[in-house]
């Protein structure tokens, strides 16, 4: 009976880890998409920078591929809501 | 020491080249510029948002079939999110890009962290109602954000210009 309640007092500890890990795993989904973000707009001002005439193509390419990478980032942030 | 710096006549014509091309190169980098052109991001995301508004009946019902009322409600929720989030992103890229290509970089860098802040705070403070479903607010945040960027992609795609310089449908 007192192993159980031990176990009991285990298996209650072990869950209090949920929230952790769940900002953990968001922590590193948060990473990927960050340094793509970053490498996209850079390259995109480097670009723009060069050639201005082409900045509304750039800018149009800049925006969605923000726009994708940043999906990473809700698919780790709701996976992370919902394993929590 | 030459003429041009000791003779207090001396013209701009008179001084040495290094002077010269000092004095002619003003100290602008292209990247204190404004950006050239339309605000495209404002339009890729209106044109975004008009689609949300056209599917989003479509998945609150499929929700609703799912999880109730609860996922109804997860599913409005989450398709304003992802609206909000595109309007949000342009308006910062749109507004930032009017006054130079160096802020409109940091306003995409800092926009990114702003976002995910803000979507973080709504899902905090809805996530323990009872009214909402957060397994329908997970899957319509990922698959409408996912969804619409595939649609639109499509036309940018197709057209190679952003939707103000999409080609008008003619009949023949």
């Amino acid at each position: 009976m007192e192993a159980l309640s031990i176990l009991a007092q285990d298996a209650a500890a072990v869950a209090d880890f949920g929230p952790i890990g769940a900002g953990i795993g968001y922590g590193l989904a948060a990473i990927g998409p960050g340094i793509g973000i970053g490498y996209i707009v850079g390259k995109s001002v480097e670009a723009m920078a060069r050639q201005p005439e082409s900045a509304g193509m750039v800018r149009t390419t800049m925006f969605l591929g923000v726009a994708f990478t940043e999906a990473i980032a809700l698919i780790g942030f709701v996976v992370a809501m919902l394993v929590q | 020491m030459s003429d041009a710096m000791t003779d207090p006549t001396a013209t701009p014509d008179d001084a040495p080249m290094s002077e010269q091309s000092s004095e002619q190169t003003p100290d602008i980098s292209a990247t204190s510029l404004p950006v050239q052109g339309e605000p495209v991001e404002y339009m890729i995301s209106v044109d975004i948002a008009k689609k949300g508004l056209v599917i989003a009946p479509v998945i609150i019902a499929v929700c609703a079939l799912i999880w109730g009322s609860e996922g109804a409600a997860g599913a409005a929720v989450g398709i304003g999110l992802v609206v909000a989030n595109f309007l949000l992103s342009a308006l910062l890229v749109s507004g930032a890009a009017r006054i130079s290509l160096g802020l409109m970089m940091g306003a995409v860098l800092f926009g990114y962290a702003l976002r995910l802040g803000l979507i973080f705070l709504v899902i905090v403070l809805v996530r323990d109602e009872p009214w909402i479903s957060l397994p329908a607010l997970g899957a319509t945040i990922i698959a409408t954000h996912l969804g619409l960027l595939m649609w639109e992609l499509r036309y940018v795609a197709i057209n190679l210009a952003y939707p103000g310089l999409a080609p008008k449908e003619t009949k023949s």
